[in-house]
């Protein structure tokens, strides 16, 4: 069955070794914010959306604090670079590659992520 | 127990004072801490702690406050640290060292920072009841219990610490004197010159001096008190209490005992690599070391430099401690008083400019060389220039030497700012941070900030007497760079918080998406924006709401991505990923039930409960699924949100008041109320904290808070601008003797015109201070009416007011709202695995090892992401 897409939910996917995994209805994401989604593995992955609707994924851990909290901070853009910052002490991660913009020895993984029917 | 070396080499420090501190930083900083096991044995019964800063303890410092050791420091480098657990033995064939505790410690490397001792005159009754020395935290703490019953102190010895412990008795209310066998004070540091006017401005502070005298003898009573002291001029001092401050002697008698060489003087003997003379294995650094040029040293800087060469002639790196300089500088009693290099002029043919002025207390020597160089010199009554002469030291100023010294107005002075030094220059003597080191921070470091270089190079973090230098180099370096300040609020907006809010409510702008795109700066319009600004304007669009036409719920359409992510989550975000819950208690008044349903929800949901030093109680340990559930329960039983993640209104504490308080004059309970009830949820630049104390004994505080009522016989004084916190401020007093209708109107318009013209992040007490004009500024505009804007600033607190809705309730009746309340958005009931806790104290605390395990598989580790 085919559906036109603007009444159909898309898809949220994150990409996993050579599988896409489906995370949830794009409409769950508030543009501007991110949530948290766990892996089939353990691991735990934020995803966000900017206001033009382009989505990025990273590991939900924040390197510095430990805390599971990345999905929970705001976001921004660095000199072109959307980012968002730490909810504990405020360290900033590129949201495209999971580098720290405050700290250049510290990166958390980043993963592919696409919206699909 | 016997520890036998195992693969990992043993480093064993013996004493844990600022100079093993910093030996302690200098390892983990060379990773030594990594490649060895290392041993701590600290004699004191708390670890180390900044000694230069002693005295503070008196004005208000407190032990925790003078610490130098972070714990996590100490846990994160695997360093075994035993406090309380001094060593009594080294055996050097064995290469072990036995702790008092009966421990045993193998070793390959053994450093010995045991410090000094206060060297005590062989006086008969040395020991009585009331002799003190003056080294220590305990020692300060025993003073002070002592001085309680007692109303004259006496100092023996007039040398720096002597003068400060002098001015710390007196600071406890005690008739002081100073008894020195040298014929002037300070007779280290200063010349006779320099000893006469510090005399006389001593005395005139009220402390008796008596110079050229030495005390022969401790007189005590009966039960073997002190009860006064005879002197070698024949004299006798009556008094209650004797500090000791005739010197320090190395204690070197582990080193003795254990067959070390010792100077004769006392003194572990070392080289220039700080190992001891005896034994490869063994080192010594600090005030215990005798230097390789046969000095040992009494200041903080050269041990820090003795700790740096240790460390890395530890790591097999190249350094050496070949000497260092004695300058100092000291406050107290108000006195500056500074001397450095070469202060008495020993080296040949150098020549002194002196200027002296008794009358005023003001003594300041230069040492010049024949050439012009400047080689040291002596500074009383007024320090100012000690930070760029000392750095001068060594080099020829740029201008006559006399131009320094003279006094602001008597013609030839000179300002020299440290832009005129080389960069080779010392600025911060304790760090050995030069000139050009401190540059590079704010150039190639990108330091903006006095703090951020301190970080950075260390420089000012000791004595803090090169701070104002240190400040006046950054601004110098900043404008040199041709950084003109921006103003600012961040890189998506060139203005301020208050042009902004201007912005808003003159345009009635009322999303940020609009304010970005017409107003933010060329390259950031059209973008997301940043964590700074987007919270900024979230909070001026919510405090303007109901007047421009936005939603005033803050989780409302876009306003919900501009919070900060406490207030997205109307929680307050723990260590662990957990949160805290924080309902409203108006005024602190709580009813039985009130408390029972609190105590039922916390303990239904396994919640850690505290009372909060703002007359409230918090619930931590939350998850973030679980805050709804909470919040459902607490709505029902008429809870709201206490906005205790928000910038904005805090708490009113109250006090009891004249329902119950025999003094009370107005009913303080029932204002606080009225007052909390009106201000909750004003979203504000920074935190709101008020109080009502119902007579001027102040038991709520209210001096202390951003407005502050005391009741008064009649009505209310209302004071603004107070803050607790790391800079206390006391409040000022706005008006007088106002009726409740009064008090009220004023803090509207005092409230509203804060909001308006504030910083982002500015609490009320550092906006007073920085606006033009001050408190009198700010009383025309709010109670004059000088700008006529209060009827305006009035309005828009009635729309506030009459706006108010409680977060919580409107987002537990939101089902749309609840869906972000969440572990995961795809398993929305799998709680997430990191948050979890252990027991504690009959509670629970967030379990902190699970947050460094995470639960994070080895090949994500393998990618690269850091690890800590
Ligand atoms: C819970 C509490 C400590 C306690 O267990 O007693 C507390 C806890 C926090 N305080 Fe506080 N403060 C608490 C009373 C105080 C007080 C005492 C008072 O209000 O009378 C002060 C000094 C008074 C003052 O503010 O002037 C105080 C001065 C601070 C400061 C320094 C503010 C300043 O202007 O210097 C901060 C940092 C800041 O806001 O930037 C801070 C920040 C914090 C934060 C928000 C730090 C953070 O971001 O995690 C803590 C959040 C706690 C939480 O998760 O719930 N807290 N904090 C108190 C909550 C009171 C309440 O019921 O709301
Ligand atoms: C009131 C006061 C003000 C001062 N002001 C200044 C100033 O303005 N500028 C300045 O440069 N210097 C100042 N000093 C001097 C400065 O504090 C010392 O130079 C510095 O503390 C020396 O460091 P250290 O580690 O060698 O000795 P300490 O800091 O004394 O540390 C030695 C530690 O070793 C411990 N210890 C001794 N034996 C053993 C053992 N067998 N086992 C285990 N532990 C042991 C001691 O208990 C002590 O904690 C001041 C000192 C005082 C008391
Ligand atoms: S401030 Fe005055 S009225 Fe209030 S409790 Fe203290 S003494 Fe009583
Ligand atoms: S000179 Fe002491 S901290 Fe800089």
């Amino acid at each position: 069955m085919t559906l036109a897409p603007e009444t159909t939910d898309l898809k949220v996917q994150l990409q996993l070794a050579d599988t896409w995994f489906t995370v949830c209805d794009l409409s769950l994401l508030t543009p501007g914010r991110g949530v948290a989604a766990l892996l089939p593995d353990g691991r735990q992955v934020a995803v966000f959306r900017d206001r033009t609707d382009r989505l990025y994924a990273i590991d939900n851990r924040d390197p510095f604090g430990g805390a599971a909290v990345l999905s929970r901070g705001l976001t921004g853009t660095h000199q072109g670079r959307p980012f968002v910052a730490s909810p504990l002490l405020k360290q900033r991660f590129d949201l495209a590659t999971g580098e720290c913009l405050d700290d250049e020895t510290v990166r958390v993984t980043a993963y592919g992520v696409r919206t699909a029917v | 127990m016997t520890t036998t070396p195992g693969a990992t080499p043993t480093i064993v420090l013996v004493g844990h004072g600022m100079v093993g501190q910093r030996f302690l930083e200098a390892l983990a900083g060379r990773g030594l801490t990594a490649t060895h096991r290392v041993v701590v044995l600290c004699e004191e019964p708390r670890p180390a702690y900044d000694r230069v800063a002693l005295t503070s303890y008196f004005s208000g410092t407190s032990p925790d406050e003078l610490s130098l050791t972070d714990m996590r420091f100490v846990e994160d480098h695997g360093i075994e640290l035993y406090v309380g657990d001094p060593a009594v033995a080294v055996d050097r064939e064995a290469r072990t060292v036995t702790a008092g505790s009966g421990a045993v410690f193998a070793y390959d490397t053994l450093v010995l920072a045991t410090g000094s001792f206060p060297f005590v005159p062989p006086v008969p009754h040395k020991e009585a009841a009331g002799c003190f020395v003056y080294r220590t935290i305990e020692d300060l703490l025993a003073i002070e219990e002592y001085a309680k019953n007692a109303s004259t102190g006496a100092v023996v010895g007039g040398g720096l610490l002597g003068l400060e412990a002098a001015g710390a008795l007196k600071g406890l209310g005690l008739t002081s004197h100073i008894v020195e066998f040298a014929p002037r004070l300070m007779p280290v540091q200063v010349d006779e010159g320099g000893g006469a006017a510090l005399l006389r401005t001593i005395e005139e502070m009220g402390l008796t001096v008596h110079t050229g005298v030495g005390t022969q003898e401790i007189v005590v009573d009966d039960a073997g008190a002190v009860t006064g002291m005879k002197l070698s001029d024949g004299s006798e001092l009556a008094t209650d209490l004797v500090v000791f401050s005739a010197g320090v002697r190395p204690r070197d008698q582990l080193a003795r005992d254990c067959g070390l060489s010792v100077g004769e003087r006392g003194g572990i003997t070392v080289d220039e690599q700080c190992r001891t003379v005896s034994d490869p294995h063994v080192f010594a650094i600090g005030e215990c070391a005798l230097a390789a040029d046969g000095r040992v040293y009494g200041l903080v800087a050269p041990g820090y430099e003795q700790a740096e060469t240790a460390a890395a002639t530890i790591a097999s790196d190249e350094a050496a401690f070949t000497g260092a300089d004695l300058s100092t500088k000291l406050k107290l009693l108000g006195v500056d008083v500074a001397s450095f290099g070469d202060a008495h002029g020993t080296s040949d043919d150098c020549l002194d400019v002196v200027y002296s002025d008794a009358r005023s207390g003001l003594y300041k020597k230069l040492v010049v060389g024949r050439d012009g160089t400047l080689l040291g010199g002596i500074l009383v009554g007024d320090a100012e220039a000690y930070g760029t002469l000392k750095a001068f030291t060594g080099s020829v100023p740029p201008v006559a030497p006399e131009s320094l010294v003279l006094p602001a107005g008597a013609g030839e002075a000179v300002q020299l700012g440290p832009a005129a030094l080389p960069d080779e220059a010392i600025i911060c003597s304790c760090n050995n941070v030069r000139k050009g080191t401190i540059r590079e921070a704010v150039t190639e470091h990108r330091c903006t900030t006095v703090p951020e270089v301190k970080k950075c190079t260390k420089a000012g973090t000791t004595c803090g007497s090169c701070v104002k230098v240190l400040g006046q180099l950054v601004t110098a370096e900043l404008e040199a760079s041709g950084v003109e300040v921006d103003k600012g609020l961040c890189g998506c907006f060139a203005q301020t918080r208050e042009e902004l809010y201007e912005i808003v409510l003159a345009l009635r702008v009322n999303t940020y998406q609009e304010l970005l795109d017409r107003y933010g700066r060329e390259g950031a319009r059209g973008g997301d924006g940043c964590e700074v600004c987007k919270p900024a304007v979230g909070s001026i669009i919510a405090s303007l709401a109901p007047t421009i036409g936005a939603s005033g719920y803050v989780l409302d359409g876009e306003q919900a991505a501009l919070q900060d992510s406490n207030d997205h989550f109307l929680a307050n975000l723990q260590k662990n990923g957990s949160y805290s819950v924080v309902p409203r208690i108006p005024g602190g008044e709580i009813t039985p039930e009130g408390l029972i349903t609190i105590g039922e929800i916390a303990r239904d949901f396994g919640l850690y409960t505290k009372i909060t030093g703002g007359q409230r109680i918090d619930m931590f340990g939350a998850r973030v699924e679980q805050l709804p559930l909470i919040w459902m329960r607490l709505v029902d039983a008429g809870f709201e949100s206490g906005h205790a993640y928000g910038k904005a209104l805090r708490t009113v504490k109250s006090c009891v008041g004249s329902t119950w308080c025999r003094y009370g004059v107005q009913d303080s309970v029932r204002m606080a109320i009225d007052l909390e009830l009106r201000y909750r949820g004003l979203r504000s630049p920074h935190k709101l904290k008020s109080a009502v104390s119902g007579c001027a004994r102040e038991c709520a505080e209210a001096q202390s808070k951003d407005f502050g009522v005391i009741a008064t016989a009649g009505g209310w004084n209302l004071y603004v601008g107070g803050n607790g916190g790391a800079t206390p401020r006391h409040a000022d007093l706005l008006a007088q003797d106002l009726s409740d209708a009064e008090l009220v109107r004023l803090i509207d318009r005092f409230l509203m015109f804060y909001i308006r013209t504030a910083d982002r992040l500015e609490r009320t007490s550092t906006w007073l201070e920085r606006i033009p004009g001050g408190l009198d500024h700010v009383r025309d505009v709010v109670v004059e009416d000088s700008l006529g804007i209060c009827e305006e600033l009035e309005s828009l607190m009635a729309a506030h007011v009459a706006n108010y809705a409680d977060e919580w309730a409107s987002t537990i009746d939101n089902p749309e709202k609840l869906a972000r309340f969440v572990s995961f958005v795809n398993a929305p009931d799998t709680p997430d695995p990191v948050v979890g806790f252990v027991p504690e104290r009959d509670q629970m605390k967030p379990d902190l090892p699970l947050l460094s395990i995470g639960m994070r598989p080895a090949t994500d580790v393998l990618e690269g992401s850091a690890q800590r």
